[in-house]
C-alpha cells in the first residue's frame, strides 16, 4: 500500500500545474522558456507557494554570522558576494524561495494541451522509424561490475558450492567465485514509430527585428515541445531566407540578422528540395511553418510561391503554417495574398497573425488546434 | 488509527543494533540523563523523508503541504545536497527513527544524540505541558479530518486548512503553561457554547455573525472581560478574556469567528497541533545543543572504538560547522553548554567573579566549586533559548565564538559585517529569539469601529512585516473572520493601518 503522503503528494503537484497552467499565458508571453534538464524534464520556475504569514521583512533585518572578518567586509560564501542578486537568502530565514519545478515533456506538453484545449494529431502514413529500445530483462555471464546481479550470482555459487560438496548448512558461507557472477543483460526491442518533421522557415531580412524573432523562437519551443509530445521523434530543420534562403542550425537560426530583399520563393523551393530529398511524404508527417512580417518582393514571387504551395509542398504535408509577425516595416501583404487564396480555414493551409508576444498562444492554438 | 507499520516500513531495531543500544542506553543512565522510554527504529531514506515531510508522525491530516515538504526533501536527498540522519519525536514513549544506510559510528552518535533530546524533553519547564500521547492525538486528527473531507469535499476542507495555517505562528507562549485544569474548563465552556448555538440556530434571519457574537457575549455574561450584551462601554473593544491572552489568535477566531462547527474543529485542531510544536521552536539553541553536548560526552568519553575517531570528529565537525550566513544552533547550545559548565566548575560566577574588573585576575580565576554539572543539568530545566542566552552569553563567549552582525549594505549592494560590539550581537541575537523568532500580533479590538471588524495589532520591536506577505495574511484571515480585518503596524518608522475589506487592501497613515 503506498503511504498517504503520496497523494499530498500528488495533491502538490496538482496544484503546481494548476498553477503553471494558470500562469502560462503569462510565462509564455514573458518569452522565458522553460530550462530542459538532461533527462527530458523541464525546469519552470515558479512564484513560490508559500502559505502566507506575518513574517518580517528581509532587507532591513540583517543577520548574524560566525567567523573571520573585519567590520565592513563582506559576509562570505555564496550570499553577500556579487551586488545586486546576493543576500536574499542571507539570515536564518530563507526568504522568499522560488519554487522550481520539475516536468516532465509530456506533463508541460499536456498542460499546454488543457490549456489551448488541443487535440491530438492524428498521423498519417506507416510507422516507419524504428526505433530500438534496451530493456534489462535478461541475466548474461559476463558484463560489467554496475549490472551485478547479486541474488542469482550467490545462487550459483550455492549451486556450485551444493553440487561439489563444499557446502557446510551448519557454516553456511557461500563465496561466489569468478564463473559464477551472473549480470543484468539488455534485450533490444525494435519498435515502429510515426515520423514527423518540422520545417521552420522564417524571413530574416531587415525588416525583421529581434522583437520579431523572439515570438517565433518563443512560439516554435512550445510547438516543437506539442510535436515531440505527440510524436516519439521528431526532426526539425531550419531554413531562413532573405533574397535567396539556406539551411540552418537552430543557434544560427535564431540569432541570423540578414538585410535585403525578401524572395518568399527561395525559402518554399528550397523547403520542397528538402522534402523531396529526405522526406518521402507517404512515410512522413510533414510540417512546414513559415514565419515572416508579410513582406515579399514583387506579386510575381508570389505568384511563385503559390504555385510552388500547390504543386509540391500542400500535397505532401499534413498542414502549412504561416505565421505573420508584426513589424513596424512590413506591409503584411502576403498574408492577404494567402488569405484571398485559401480563404480563412483551409484544411491545408493555416494562417495566423501574431500581434505582439501576448498572441503567442492564441497564435499556437490556430496551428495544432485542428489535429493534424 | 491506522497502525504505524502499516504505512511504514519501518521496524524495529536488532541484532548489532540493539546491542549498541543497549551500551549506549546504560551511559546515558550513568551521566544521569533521565527520560521516557526510547523505541529506537530503523528505515530507509523514503520512509524518513515521509517522516520529516510530516514533522516527525507518521500520519497527519491530508495536506498538500506535506507533499510539497516530501518532494522537497526527495529532492535533496537525491542531488545529494541533504541528509537526515535521525528524527525523534517527543512523545511518551520516545520514538526515534535512524537512517538503516548510515554507518556503525553515525548510529551511535545518533543513539547518543537521541538521548539527550529525550532528556530534554522530559525534564525542560516549556515541554511540561506537552500531550506525550501526541502519536495517537496526531492519528486522530488525520482520521477526524478525512471524515470532514469525506462529508464536505476535499478542496473545501482543504482550502479552509490553507487559511488557518496563515495563524499558525501567531500563538501565544504562555498557553504553554495553562494547567491541564483550566484547559479542561475551557473545553466544557466550547461543548456549553456549541449548545447554545444549536439554540440560537432557530431563530432564523439572524446573520452568522451576529448569532456567533451574541453567543460569545452570552457565554461571557458571567466574566467581567468579555464582551456584553448591554450597551456598555468597551463595547467597541470586544477584547478577548484575559486570561487567554489576546495573542493566541487561532483561539480567538475559534470563539467569535462565524464559523461552522466543522471548521471551528479543524481550526482547533490546528491551534493544539501548532502548540505542540511550539516548546521545540521556543528552545531550539538549547535542545541541539543539550543533544550535542551529551553525544559528544558519551562518545568521546565512553563509546567511541579508537577505529573510530577520525569517522566520529568528521561528523561531528559537520553538524558544528559555524556558518558566517547564520547561527547555528547546534555550535552555539553546545559551546554554551560547556561554558556554563566550566564557569560553574571554576567558580567564575556570582557577585564577586562577575564585579572583578582586574582581567589579569578573572583570567586566571579558579576556584574549583566543581558544580558545573549540576548547573547545565539545572539550566537545561527551567531556560528556553532567550533566558539561556539572556544569563549565559557573556563577552568572552561571544569573542571567542567570533560571532558578528551583518548587514545589506544599499551603498555596495552586499551584505557586510556589521559589528562585533557584544552589547550590540546579544540585543540581535535576544531580537531574532523573541517570540520565538515571530513577528508579535495580538487582537486588539473584534468590534473595531463598532462595525465588527477584526483589529490585530502588531507589537513593533524594531523590525517591519514584510508586506507582501502581511496583505495575503489579511486576506486569509478574512476569510475565517467574514468581515473586514486591520492591521495597526509601523512601516519605515510611521505607524499604518491596514485594511482588508473582501475587495481591495487599503493602506491608511
Amino acid at each position: 500500500m503506498d503511504h498517504p503522503i503520496k497523494r499530498d503528494h500528488s495533491r502538490f503537484r496538482k496544484i503546481v500545474k494548476g498553477r503553471i497552467r494558470d500562469s502560462l499565458r503569462k510565462y509564455v508571453s514573458s518569452g522565458e522558456m522553460p530550462i530542459q534538464k538532461g533527462s527530458g524534464t523541464f525546469k519552470v520556475p515558479m512564484p513560490s507557494i508559500d502559505t502566507p504569514r506575518f513574517k518580517f521583512g528581509d532587507k532591513s533585518q540583517g543577520g548574524m554570522g560566525q567567523g573571520d572578518g573585519q567590520p565592513g567586509d563582506p559576509v562570505q560564501g555564496e550570499e553577500g558576494e556579487g551586488p545586486g542578486e546576493g543576500g536574499e537568502k542571507a539570515g536564518s530565514d530563507a526568504g522568499n524561495k522560488e519554487l522550481e519545478v520539475e516536468l516532465s515533456l509530456e506533463e508541460l506538453a499536456s498542460i499546454l494541451g488543457e490549456e489551448l484545449e488541443l487535440p491530438n494529431i492524428e498521423p498519417k502514413g506507416k510507422k516507419t522509424i524504428e526505433s530500438t529500445i534496451d530493456r534489462y530483462t535478461s541475466v548474461g555471464s559476463t558484463g560489467p561490475d554496475s549490472l551485478k546481479h547479486y541474488k542469482r550470482s550467490f545462487k550459483e555459487a550455492l549451486k556450485r558450492q551444493v553440487a561439489t560438496g563444499t557446502y557446510d548448512p551448519d557454516n553456511p558461507i557461500v563465496i561466489p567465485i569468478k564463473s559464477d557472477m551472473r549480470y543484468r543483460a539488455a534485450n533490444t526491442v525494435v519498435e515502429n514509430e510515426n515520423a514527423a518533421v518540422v520545417i521552420y522557415m522564417m524571413d530574416v531580412s531587415g525588416s525583421m527585428g529581434d522583437e520579431q524573432k523572439e515570438i517565433v523562437r518563443t512560439e516554435s519551443f512550445w510547438i516543437n515541445l506539442w510535436l515531440k509530445h505527440q510524436y516519439k521523434e521528431i526532426d526539425v530543420r531550419y531554413i531562413i531566407h532573405d533574397a535567396t534562403a539556406k539551411e540552418v542550425d537552430e543557434e544560427t537560426f535564431f540569432r541570423t540578422r540578414e538585410s535585403g530583399g525578401t524572395l518568399i520563393s527561395s525559402a518554399y523551393k528550397l523547403c520542397r528540395e528538402i522534402i523531396q530529398a529526405d522526406y518521402n511524404p507517404a512515410e512522413w508527417n510533414i510540417y512546414p511553418f513559415h514565419f515572416s512580417d508579410g513582406d515579399n518582393w514583387s506579386t510575381d514571387d508570389t505568384k511563385l510561391c503559390l504555385e510552388i504551395l500547390d504543386n509540391d509542398i500542400l500535397p505532401s504535408s499534413n498542414i502549412f503554417c504561416y505565421g505573420q509577425v508584426e513589424s513596424r516595416y512590413g506591409s503584411g501583404q502576403f498574408y492577404k495574398d494567402l488569405h484571398s487564396k485559401y480563404g480563412e480555414r483551409s484544411e491545408e493551409m493555416i494562417l495566423s497573425k501574431i500581434k505582439n508576444k501576448d498572441a503567442i498562444l492564441d497564435s499556437i492554438k490556430d496551428f495544432l488546434g485542428k489535429g493534424k | 488509527m491506522v497502525s504505524r507499520f502499516d504505512m511504514l516500513r519501518s521496524k524495529p531495531i536488532d541484532g548489532e543494533l540493539l546491542k549498541l543500544r543497549d551500551e549506549i542506553l546504560q551511559y546515558a543512565l550513568d551521566f544521569g540523563l533521565d527520560f521516557y522510554p526510547v523505541v529506537f527504529e530503523v528505515c530507509d531514506y523514503d520512509t524518513i523523508n515521509i517522516l520529516a515531510a510530516q514533522g516527525g508522525f507518521p500520519s497527519r491530516y491530508p495536506h498538500w503541504r506535506f507533499g510539497m515538504e516530501y518532494d522537497q526533501l526527495s529532492k535533496g536527498y537525491a542531488y545529494g545536497v541533504q541528509k537526515i540522519y535521525e528524527m525523534v519525536i517527543n512523545t511518551d514513549p520516545v520514538y526515534a527513527y535512524l537512517l538503516k544506510a548510515n554507518n556503525i559510528v553515525d548510529q551511535k552518535l545518533v543513539m547518543s544524540h537521541v538521548y539527550g533530546h529525550a532528556d530534554f524533553f522530559k525534564h525542560n519547564a516549556w515541554f511540561k505541558t506537552t500531550d506525550r500521547s501526541m502519536m495517537d492525538v496526531m492519528a486522530n486528527h488525520g482520521s477526524k479530518i478525512r471524515r470532514y473531507m469525506e462529508k464536505y469535499g476535499q478542496d473545501e476542507v482543504e482550502t479552509f486548512i490553507d487559511k488557518v495555517l496563515s495563524l499558525e505562528n501567531l500563538l501565544d507562549t504562555n498557553v504553554l503553561f495553562e494547567s491541564p485544569e483550566k484547559a479542561r474548563l475551557r473545553l466544557e465552556r466550547l461543548s456549553e457554547a456549541q449548545k447554545e448555538e444549536a439554540e440560537y440556530d432557530e431563530h432564523e434571519g439572524k446573520s452568522q455573525a451576529l448569532r456567533s457574537y451574541m453567543r460569545s457575549a452570552l457565554r461571557h455574561s458571567d466574566s467581567e472581560v468579555g464582551p456584553k450584551l448591554s450597551g456598555s462601554d468597551d463595547f467597541d473593544t470586544m477584547a478577548p478574556p484575559a486570561h487567554i491572552g489576546r495573542r493566541d489568535i487561532m483561539l480567538y477566531l475559534m470563539e467569535y469567528a462565524p464559523l461552522k462547527e466543522w471548521q471551528a474543529d479543524v481550526l482547533g485542531i490546528l491551534r493544539e497541533e501548532a502548540y505542540y510544536f511550539l516548546p521545540q521552536r521556543m528552545t531550539k539553541i538549547m535542545n541541539e545543543g543539550w543533544a550535542s553536548y551529551w553525544h559528544s560526552k558519551i562518545m568521546t568519553t565512553k563509546a567511541l572504538r579508537s577505529s573510530e575517531v577520525i569517522e566520529f570528529a568528521d561528523k561531528h565537525a559537520g553538524v558544528m560547522a559555524m556558518s558566517p550566513q547564520q547561527i547555528n544552533p547546534y555550535k552555539i547550545g553546545i559551546e554554551l553548554f560547556r561554558d556554563i559548565e566550566y564557569r560553574w566548575d571554576t567558580g567564575r560566577f556570582g557577585k564577586e567573579y562577575l564585579e572583578c574588573s582586574d582581567m589579569q585576575v578573572k583570567a586566571n580565576w579558579d576556584r574549583p566549586t566543581g558544580m558545573g554539572r549540576e548547573k547545565i543539568f539545572e539550566v537545561r530545566r527551567s531556560h528556553n533559548d532567550i533566558t539561556f542566552i539572556d544569563e549565559f552569553f557573556t563577552p568572552e563567549f561571544c569573542e571567542r565564538q567570533q560571532l558578528f552582525t551583518y548587514n545589506f549594505n544599499s551603498r555596495t549592494g552586499r551584505y557586510e559585517i556589521e559589528s562585533r560590539d557584544f552589547e550590540a550581537i546579544k540585543t540581535k541575537l535576544l531580537q531574532s529569539l523573541t517570540n520565538f523568532g515571530q513577528p508579535m500580533i495580538e487582537v486588539a479590538a473584534g468590534n473595531y469601529e463598532n462595525r465588527g471588524e477584526l483589529l490585530l495589532n502588531h507589537i513593533h520591536q524594531g523590525v517591519d512585516l514584510d508586506t507582501h506577505y502581511a496583505a495575503d495574511t489579511l486576506k486569509n484571515i478574512y476569510e475565517i473572520w467574514k468581515r473586514p480585518v486591520n492591521l495597526k503596524t509601523i512601516s519605515e518608522d510611521k505607524e499604518i493601518l491596514y485594511c482588508f475589506d473582501g475587495k481591495e487592501l487599503k493602506i491608511k497613515d
